[in-house]
């Protein structure tokens, strides 16, 4: 295997609406933020990658237009994920094991202001027997969240801590949408949106854009003074029904964690892809972090939730932690669906003496 | 120009082919134009509705259909009191999760109950048809409490 890190890391801030501001601009910004932050150009690129949806978009392909941010002549190695840019970052991965490339570029982008999020992401669900029905996100993870509640794994309580936290974490995040402090019992005194969610229990609808450069041991340290190295990383998916499966436990996450051989290291961090508030709780159980380990420093995709990019950011987010020796050893998870039914881990290291 | 001269025609976007649902869907939904629910017998023995091609679990290919009843009892729903507009139900309803009966495993479907309080966890729920039923998971309008 070849050590490969992440080197830098950029993202836009992240607002309920870019307002005239297109899908391309937003990414325009983050690329030459994260090559500048490392002294590269495109062409020191040797593999591009990126992931988005083009529900939000309404147009097939629309994913080929994002290319204009980056230059693509002379042509360009280049890639797309209709997924979670997280799964760019996979994808570039092995083409850096593959000796196909030693710097790899990923970005991704979302912009969910123009539409109703929580429709067009029924479209992602099986065509025959859910996508007809019109399930919306929120519906779905209210479900989850319902029969954690009636298992007694968790109260409207416990999840409102969990807003609480990732409000005032977020403080400290300059592109933070959603930050401040809050009581407990003022969340719990906001009205029902679909029971047993709050909307604080939901990520807010976001706009904008992220960008992660890779590169090979060499590379990184020649570029970046404390680079976080990518240990252990795997992905796994579940069920698409969720009729088929406990909504209340994650065997993806477990195989993971085996995969990864999660309970060898000592975590300092974890940066956690839980849409809704619920789900931090069931990722904690799920890969048996303990409490000295400090949960979504960033303020997490409660505090803005770049479609598509989310899991991207909490790779970059513990990027972060790690190049600013806050952090030793870190975990980055990213998901894909309303009830978490596909997962990704990521151990990440700093090498540093 | 006056509005006579100009000239209109009837624009449908559509993919101009049709795609077959294969023996395993294609089969759940024709037997759901006779309003007939089936399921498929999982790797374990257990009855998966609606019928998955492959176990969710081991992967192998499954063939053996089972007819499951169209009652069954709500595992798990949620209340939605603002209906969005692609909702099955234009009204405050519920989603849930219903085990059939013949069934090891749950159904998403919406639940037509006129108040939350009515809905309660392993409340027995039948399914009401859209007649004439057209092959489609729609065919079951939503289920009801009996």
């Amino acid at each position: 295997m070849r050590e490969v890190a992440v080197i830098a890391y950029a993202q836009t801030p992240m607002t309920r609406d870019a307002g005239a501001q297109n899908e391309v601009e937003l990414i325009m910004q983050v690329v030459h933020q994260a090559l500048d932050e490392v002294k590269l150009n495109q062409t020191d690129i040797d593999f591009t990658c990126s992931g988005s949806c083009d529900y939000l978009q309404g147009v097939t392909f629309a994913f080929v237009d994002g290319l204009n941010a980056v230059s693509s002549v002379p042509p360009i190695n280049e890639s797309h994920v209709e997924m979670d840019a997280a799964w760019a970052l996979y994808e570039s991965w092995l083409k850096i094991q593959m000796e196909e490339a030693d710097v790899a570029l990923v970005y991704g982008f979302g912009k969910s202001s123009p539409g109703e999020l929580r429709s067009i992401m029924t479209l992602q669900l099986d065509p025959y027997y859910l996508a007809p029905l019109w399930p919306d996100s929120v519906s779905l993870a209210a479900l989850q969240a319902k029969a954690m509640i009636d298992n007694k794994m968790i109260t409207e309580e416990s999840m409102a801590k969990v807003v609480k936290r990732s409000r005032k974490n977020a403080k400290s995040n300059p592109n933070s949408q959603l930050s401040g402090d809050f009581s407990i019992g003022d969340l719990l005194s906001e009205p029902i949106f679909v029971s047993p969610l709050r909307k604080h229990d939901c990520s807010p609808i976001t706009d904008g854009a992220s960008a992660i450069i890779l590169a090979t041991k060499e590379k990184a340290l020649s570029l970046c003074r404390n680079p976080a190295f990518i240990t252990s990383i795997d992905h796994r998916v579940e069920t698409a029904q969720f009729g088929y499966r406990n909504l209340t436990s994650s065997p993806s996450i477990q195989k993971s964690s085996e995969v990864i051989n999660l309970s060898d290291y000592s975590i300092d961090a974890a940066e956690l892809h839980a849409p809704f508030s619920h789900q931090e709780l069931l990722l904690i159980k799920e890969l048996q972090l303990n409490e000295e380990v400090s949960i979504n420093k960033s303020g997490g995709v409660l505090a803005g939730n770049i479609m598509m990019s989310a899991g991207l950011d909490r790779i970059g987010s513990m990027f972060n932690l790690i190049k600013s020796g806050k952090v030793r050893t870190g975990l980055a998870h990213a998901t894909s669906g309303p009830c978490l039914q596909q997962n990704m881990l990521i151990i990440m290291e700093s090498k540093n003496e | 120009m006056s509005d006579k001269e100009i000239l209109k025609a009837d624009f449908e976007l559509g993919f101009t082919y049709t795609r077959s649902t294969g023996p395993v869907i294609g089969h759940f939904l024709t037997e759901l134009q006779k309003c007939k629910i089936y399921g498929i017998k999982g790797s374990d023995g257990k009855v998966i509705v609606p019928p998955a091609e492959y176990d969710p679990v081991t992967g192998e290919t499954l063939k053996e259909f089972i007819e499951v009843s169209d009652i069954g009892k709500v595992k798990t729903w949620v209340w939605v009191n603002q209906p969005l507009e692609k909702h099955p139900i234009q009204a405050p309803f519920a989603w849930a999760l219903i085990q059939l009966e013949g069934a090891d495993t749950n159904f998403l479907h919406a639940v037509k109950v006129k108040k939350e309080k009515i809905m309660k966890n392993n409340m027995k729920v039948k399914a009401s048809w859209a007649l004439p039923p057209k092959g489609n998971i729609t065919d079951i309008k939503y289920f009801e409490p009996i």
